[in-house]
């Protein structure tokens, strides 16, 4: 017999990251499972504190099945939609020095770059050629790109490649130019737009909660900031999307008032398109030590699942196939999401950390067709605009065809 | 458990299949019934992953409540050379050819030798198909093996190389598995049964052994008081309808001798083969095959999830859609990797157990014949006793 580790009990599981189905078969717990599903199942709004229970004590069937009701609820037909989009990442200078990422360098340190506009354009064309629909262009936070260096960047894209939208800046690189500028962010917005800004990525959320901020990225644009900025963004007519990265220095109850962060701003302004979540990825990023082990995939798809099930007011839920790679992403369109966001065609920021899940075209619909799901192409606002399937065309053309509520109210005031 | 409890989840397992087309086989499922063939493809065919996967989970639940086996092992692939030329096989070399191997009985013995240091409770000694190579290097192999680490369970041989190995020796199977046994073999795996079928035979690996060989030497295998394995390789060329009956005529041939242990549903890899051009399974494709596995083989105790295949977070998953095991450790793979899997090839124990515990199940190490190791929950299943089955 081998010597065996100490086994640790069988009541408090302190490793134990999901609960066991045994458990939520019977007596109270079933009940109150029973009861929160039936809520559920009604198209009715979980409280956090449901939340909570349901990640603490569903088992991971229960919560595919109920992701899967209100999926499927939300969007009837058995369609996945992706848009053709690469990553740009026009500098990697950075000062805000995040420990979990391994994309950035600090201003003139080895590696340190901001790219030519020659090859920004070469990009763009490559992007243009393949019938691409959007450049997701975020960075790092240079110390002397201001929003001027945006806005003729900006222009200069618009008028070469009109047909692709602008999908660029997150709200802490937004904060950051505020500040460079010395002006209020709606002002920087403004002048963004005017240079042809059309929509707004969710990057730099990971959890809105100042705690963990404090710990994993104190000099980022703090959660109030964060989600003032996508206000803003939204008053300004802009649509954007939201994003969750979990399984670092967070616990679960951090992750749930994340997302009635994002729940609450939704219900104010109608903005948020999508909401995409990923594990953080802690191989070879600069604060290594103090990252615990890469969680374990079931512990995304739980967390993915149950953001379907709370974001009721969210149309969409993405998968996030580059870092879970695509046999999962498979799986979670059983489990609430309804679209596989971006083709990624390139991808610095998560690939320089050790995750090489980039798939081609073709093998991402293989995937969605194998699953039981019809693949089409969108815009940037969720509109599906599919060359094959010309009699599915619906939703939002254009950016202004999908104002948020919040826009309306701010041209009123 | 209370009984209104299990008549409303029983209910919401009813309403959920009937939702989807399935009604009939849930009210079979429940009342332990046997699924029929046109059950097997209604379930092949419906889109439903959660249906299908509820119903496997079900019955899983009924035998393993959430206990969930893994094992600390190791692979020696002791030669890469074979005759059969199977169209979907990477791993396969002629002499000359390069890369093409094989192993003394010493260096089997060193591979051995290196895991030392590890808790390794079984080897799992599989490999190519070659004429040439004598009977006595089988049992020196395992004579190997047993001199280095005698307390080892040795899994070896699949039946096409029992087919060979009887044939080298010009003796009765019979005679042959006595010898292995004497020099230290203790079970057979389950490879080497692709599909039954005999037109995919025909079409991707004529030269080996057809389904009738391959479960008359299994029925050989359990007359001599070995435990196996059983496999289906699925994800080619095959059908719904061939997957079914392969099915079937292993659930036969369990109702007579009883001696397939688990069933291993092995994922098709393309790349590096003659059939690179089919693009193999996809994850909720083998999770559907965990979960047919689970309602077919009515009369096989465990369902395999082999992770070195799927991959871990299928692997994972697959523990909520029928499957009861991950297999293990696993050092050294190569034949699947020689095929493009690009599953690390080793992971560490306490990886396996965090795995498990994220899925929602209870880890339990079990060695090759599923006497439990060690247990998160050893008043569910006990250290030292077989594992529990309400089979």
């Amino acid at each position: 017999m081998q010597q065996a580790p100490a086994a640790p009990s069988a009541t408090a599981h302190p490793l134990w990251n999901a609960p066991l189905a045994s458990r939520a078969r019977s007596g109270e717990v079933a009940r109150e499972l029973e009861r929160i599903g039936a809520k559920v199942r009604a198209g009715r709004r979980i409280t956090p504190e449901e939340a909570l229970y349901l990640h603490e004590r569903a088992d991971m069937l229960t919560l595919g099945l109920l992701a899967d009701h209100v999926r499927r609820a939300k969007h009837p037909e058995p369609h996945v939609t992706y848009i053709v989009d690469r990553n740009l990442n026009p500098t990697n200078v950075c000062i805000t020095d995040c420990g979990f990422c391994a994309f950035y360098r600090r201003p003139k340190a080895d590696g340190a770059y901001v790219l030519p506009r020659e090859e920004i354009v070469s990009r763009m064309q490559e992007l243009a050629d393949l019938g691409g629909r959007q450049v997701l262009m975020q960075g790092g936070h240079h110390p002397y790109l201001k929003s001027d260096w945006w806005c003729e960047l900006f222009t200069d894209l618009r008028a070469r490649f009109p047909q692709i939208n602008l999908h660029a800046l997150s709200a802490p690189e937004l904060d950051h130019l505020s500040k460079l500028d010395k002006r209020p962010v709606e002002d920087v917005l403004r002048d963004l737009i005017a240079a042809g800004l059309g929509s707004v990525p969710g990057a730099g959320a990971e959890i809105l909660v100042e705690r963990v901020r404090t710990i994993i990225a104190p000099k980022k644009t703090s959660t109030e900031r964060w989600l003032e900025v996508h206000r803003r963004v939204h008053e300004a007519g802009l649509r954007s999307s939201a994003t969750m990265m979990f399984g670092h220095v967070e616990t679960t109850a951090e992750c749930i008032e994340h997302l009635t962060r994002l729940r609450d701003l939704q219900d104010e302004t109608g903005g948020f398109t999508a909401f995409a979540c990923w594990l953080m990825q802690p191989d070879g990023v600069p604060e290594e030590h103090l990252y615990p082990e890469r969680k374990t995939p079931s512990v995304y798809l739980r967390m993915q699942a149950l953001a379907r099930i709370y974001l009721d007011n969210f149309d969409n839920i993405q998968t996030s196939y580059v870092t879970a790679g695509l046999k999962m992403a498979q799986v979670t369109l059983s489990y609430g999401c309804n679209d596989f966001g971006g083709t990624m065609l390139e991808e610095n920021v998560v690939s320089a950390a050790g995750c090489f899940n980039l798939a081609p075209i073709q093998k991402l619909e293989h995937v969605i067709s194998r699953a039981g799901f019809t693949p089409l192409q969108r815009n940037s606002w969720y509109g599906v605009v599919d060359p094959r399937h010309p009699q599915l065309q619906r939703g939002p053309d254009s950016g202004a065809e999908s104002r948020p509520r919040a826009f309306a109210k701010a041209v009123k005031a | 458990m209370s009984v209104a409890t299990a008549t409303a989840r029983e209910e919401r397992l009813l309403g959920l299949a009937r939702a989807h087309g399935l009604g009939m086989i849930a009210e079979k499922v429940l009342a332990r019934e046997r699924l029929s063939h046109d059950d097997g493809i209604a379930l092949y065919r419906s889109p439903h992953l959660h249906a299908v996967g509820a119903l496997a989970n079900h019955v899983r639940e009924r035998l393993h409540g959430d206990l969930a086996y893994f094992n600390v092992n190791q692979h020696v692939n002791y030669t890469n050379l074979c005759n059969k030329l199977c169209r979907f096989c990477a791993f396969q070399r002629l002499p000359g050819q390069a890369g093409a191997y094989q192993m003394t009985p010493e260096q089997v013995a060193d591979k051995i030798r290196a895991q030392l240091g590890e808790p390794v409770t079984e080897v799992h000694m599989v490999a190519g198909v070659w004429p040439k190579i004598p009977y006595s290097y089988y049992l020196d192999i395992l004579r190997a093996v047993k001199s280095v680490r005698p307390e080892i369970h040795i899994k070896a041989f699949t039946m096409v190389e029992l087919d060979q190995i009887a044939k080298t020796a010009k003796k009765p199977l019979e005679a042959v598995l006595e010898e292995l046994k004497a020099a230290g073999l203790g079970s057979v795996p389950g490879g080497g049964a692709e599909i039954f079928s005999e037109r995919v035979r025909r079409a991707t690996y004529h030269l080996k052994i057809s389904g009738d060989e391959w479960l008359a030497i299994a029925r050989k295998v359990h007359r001599s008081g070995l435990r196996s394995n059983c496999t289906m390789l699925h994800g080619h060329i095959e059908t719904p309808e061939e997957r079914v009956d392969h099915l079937d005529r292993l659930r036969r041939l369990q109702d007579e001798t009883g001696g397939f242990q688990t069933y291993i549903p092995l994922s098709f890899h393309p790349e590096n083969s003659e059939m690179a051009d089919v693009p193999g399974p996809t994850a909720v494709d083998e999770l559907r095959e965990i979960a047919l596995g689970r309602l077919l083989l009515d009369n096989i105790p465990h369902i395999k999830a082999y992770w070195i295949l799927m991959d871990i977070p299928i692997a994972q998953l697959a523990l909520s859609y029928g499957a009861d095991d991950v297999d293990g450790t696993v050092v050294e793979e190569h034949i699947y990797h020689d095929a493009g899997a690009t599953t690390p090839e080793v992971v560490k124990r306490a990886e396996l157990v965090q795995w498990i515990r994220d899925a929602g199940r209870i880890p339990v190490e079990r060695d090759t014949l599923y006497n439990v190791v060690w247990s998160a929950d050893p008043e569910l299943a006990p250290v030292g006793r077989p594992a529990p089955v309400a089979i």
